[in-house]
């Protein structure tokens, strides 16, 4: 057991940090305000590497560790980066692009991956549909065969990245008549005729990323777009939905940090009854409780990506466990950051309430609370 | 081309608080974030850059202690091919002369044709170009904001008062102090980070550099700080203080009562 970063990790997180506070920070509250997708932002995070992390070199990546990769996560959170943002780039990179690099042919990596990468394209990956949340096994999107084409028809939503996906990975069932073992997985591009997004959602928070339906109607694509064999789809949801209880997670962890660096400078300059409020033991012990739950959710979330980094490829428990915390404890600290403000953590201009609604979220995507406990209870 | 960017590890004025100690002759150093003091980036980034286009090396160095391996490292990280960190137990407490004279010693057992500083430190005065072109009896130029490289000479641009632009011919070798706004420095990825990881950064204390540490070191400083504090408020300054709107609304009455805005 070794809880120490390496020297060169800590200096990459510093460098993140720098470059997220230059480049992308003074942005992010104009951006969350008019419900933007901040496209400039998203393709620097790809100029810097972020995107392709944790991919080979040959497709244009790093070739970094996961714990890395959940390094880079909790940086852009500590920084100051909004909820959306780095949503957005955890449904490109770890939902979408991470999928095709698992799955999919050579031919189909060289083709995808390098652009998504770069940055010069955006992935999503939809799964959940509207009469299918939680209950992913009952989807009625279907794929059909045909000659040398699957032609697929049904409807995706709260598909983040929906609206500006140049590549989208979907699930649909090549099976109907089965639950889990009829779903497989597709590549489906931008432009494909009976292909479409919806308009965007308007949402609590995460407000910059863009979420929307998807539209299949008699949508043709070639066979080759099967990611692995038929009825494989289920297994690769259930890969990729840790990264969303992992390296998706590190985001909030870093937000975390954020609240609590802003909240104990605030506490120091604000005085009222004559002192620093930060002197008063009620304000102290808020900051605490920001500081227990970063403590605890960092240690869940880098759990995570050591597993993954020793070569565990699914860890249920370990994944729910820390989905579950981030998504349910988060209230309580980031409702701390917002009183210690005052009047001021209310209004937007102060970030903390923005942080308040972007940590909602938490509980709900990627599997909801009560489906973690679910999947605990199960374990146990 | 063989360059030469002397860089400094300094506190981080964007992530730290500064406040004085309790002595009251210094800042509060004990849970200060360090970086590298951001002209040198600028003065890195332009190196790497010229070396991009003509050839040669950059090698970035030092007067410090084992810590500032870390910022040799992330200027490396950047694209210089070398580090060289220069320190010694008498080097401590060394004045602006004194580390200028240390870098000068450096310089000569080297073979460079261009030595790049930053225009000044954060927490410094803006001494060490000038005093170090001086001891290598070099020709120098300040504050440049443009480099040309020619034959055996450079064109440098120079910012002067009121925004004006000097432009300037200057024989190699020579030193040069770096604006910033130069050039955007890149940032480092992990990819740079790892390639210089295990990079080995030559060490060399005052009897490799062929010194005597006595005469650079503290003991030999001959500008010493006296006092440091944070200057009382003066009468007629006022802090606005409200959210950034009434702070312009208030900024805006204030101007117009006083005649700066019709
Ligand atoms: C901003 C945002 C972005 C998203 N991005 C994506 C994306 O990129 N791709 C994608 O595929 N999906 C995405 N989702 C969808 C997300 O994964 C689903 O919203 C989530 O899985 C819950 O499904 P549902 O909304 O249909 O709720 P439901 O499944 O209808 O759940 C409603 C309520 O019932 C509870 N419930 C359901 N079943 C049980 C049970 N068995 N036991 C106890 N309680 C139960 C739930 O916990 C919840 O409280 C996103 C959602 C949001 C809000
Ligand atoms: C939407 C909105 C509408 C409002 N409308 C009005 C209005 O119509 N009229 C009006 O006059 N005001 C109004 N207010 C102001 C509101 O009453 C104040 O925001 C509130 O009293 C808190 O004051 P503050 O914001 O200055 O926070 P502060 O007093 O600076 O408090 C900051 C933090 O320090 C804590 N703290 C302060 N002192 C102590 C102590 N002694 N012990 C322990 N903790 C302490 C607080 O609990 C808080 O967590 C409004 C505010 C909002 C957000």
């Amino acid at each position: 057991m070794d809880f120490a970063f390496t020297k060169e990790q800590l200096m990459f997180k510093k460098e993140i940090i720098r470059f997220a506070k230059k480049e992308i920070v003074p942005r992010v509250q104009e951006y969350d305000l008019n419900e933007a997708f901040d496209f400039e932002s998203f393709r620097k995070l790809g100029d810097f590497g972020i995107l392709g992390l944790h991919f080979p070199e040959t497709y244009g990546g790093s070739g970094a560790d996961v714990v890395t990769t959940v390094m880079a996560g909790e940086a852009l959170g500590e920084a100051g980066v909004d909820g959306g943002l780095t949503l957005a780039y955890g449904a490109h990179s770890f939902l979408c692009a991470d999928t095709i690099l698992r799955h999919a042919t050579e031919e189909q990596r060289q083709r995808y991956l390098p652009k998504l990468i770069s940055g010069e394209w955006i992935g999503c990956m939809g799964l959940t549909e509207p009469d299918a949340g939680s209950d992913v096994a009952s989807m009625k999107t279907t794929a059909e065969k045909k000659g040398d084409k699957y032609v697929l028809n049904g409807s995706k939503i709260f598909i983040t990245n929906g609206p500006i996906a140049d590549v989208a990975v979907v699930y649909a069932k090549t099976d109907p008549s089965q639950k889990h073992a009829g779903i497989s997985a597709f590549i489906v591009e931008k432009g494909t005729k009976g292909f479409a997004a919806g308009a965007p959602l308007i949402k609590m928070g995460v407000r910059t990323s863009q979420t929307s339906e998807l539209f299949f109607n008699n949508c043709e694509i070639p066979e080759e777009n099967l990611l692995g064999k038929e009825g494989e789809g289920f297994n690769m949801s259930l890969q990729t939905v840790e990264w969303d209880r992992s390296a998706l997670l590190a985001p909030f962890v870093g937000a975390a940090k954020y609240m609590l660096n802003s909240c104990a400078d605030y506490a120091r300059k604000r005085e009222q009854f004559g002192r620093p409020i930060g002197k008063f033991q009620a304000v102290k012990h808020k900051l605490a409780n920001i500081r227990i739950f970063a403590e605890a959710s960092q240690s869940l979330a880098y759990k995570i990506a050591w597993c993954k980094d020793q070569g565990r490829p699914l860890n249920h428990l370990e994944a729910a466990v820390a989905k579950l915390f981030v998504g349910d404890w988060s209230i309580g600290p980031a409702n701390d950051a917002m009183v210690v403000f005052g009047g001021y953590g209310f209004c937007h201009e102060y970030n903390m309430e923005r942080i308040f609604r972007d940590s909602r979220l938490a509980p709900i995507g990627g599997g909801t609370s009560d489906i973690q406990k679910m999947i605990i209870s199960k374990i146990i | 081309m063989e360059i030469l960017v002397c860089v400094k590890r300094v506190p981080d004025t964007a992530e730290n608080e500064i406040e004085i100690n309790s002595e009251g002759n210094d800042i509060e150093r004990d849970d200060l974030v360090y970086s590298v003091n951001e002209w040198d980036n600028y003065a890195v980034e332009e190196a790497i850059q010229i070396v991009d286009k003509v050839g040669g090396s950059v090698t970035v160095v030092t007067v410090g202690d084992e810590e500032s391996e870390e910022v040799l490292r992330r200027e490396m990280a950047m694209g210089a091919q070398n580090g060289l960190l220069l320190t010694d137990d008498g080097f401590e407490g060394a004045d602006g002369k004194g580390t200028a004279s240390i870098l000068a010693a450096a310089v000569k057992k080297g073979n460079y044709d261009l030595i790049l500083t930053g225009a000044q430190a954060d927490d410094g005065a803006a001494e060490v170009g000038g005093m170090l072109a001086a001891m290598l009896d070099y020709p120098y130029a300040s504050l440049v904001n443009t480099i040309e490289t020619q034959d055996g000479k450079l064109k440098v641009g120079r910012e002067v008062e009121g925004g004006n632009q000097d432009m300037y011919e200057i024989e190699l070798p020579c030193v040069l102090s770096i604006q910033t706004g130069i050039n955007e420095p890149r940032y480092v990825g992990i990819r740079g980070i790892r390639k210089v990881a295990s990079v080995e950064i030559p060490e060399y204390g005052a009897s490799d550099l062929g010194i005597d540490a006595s005469s650079v070191g503290g003991d030999a400083a001959k500008v010493k700080r006296m006092d440091y504090f944070m200057p009382e408020m003066g009468e007629g300054a006022e802090m606005l203080e409200g959210s950034t709107e009434e702070i312009i609304e208030k900024l805006i009455e204030y101007l117009k009562a006083k005649g700066g805005l019709k």
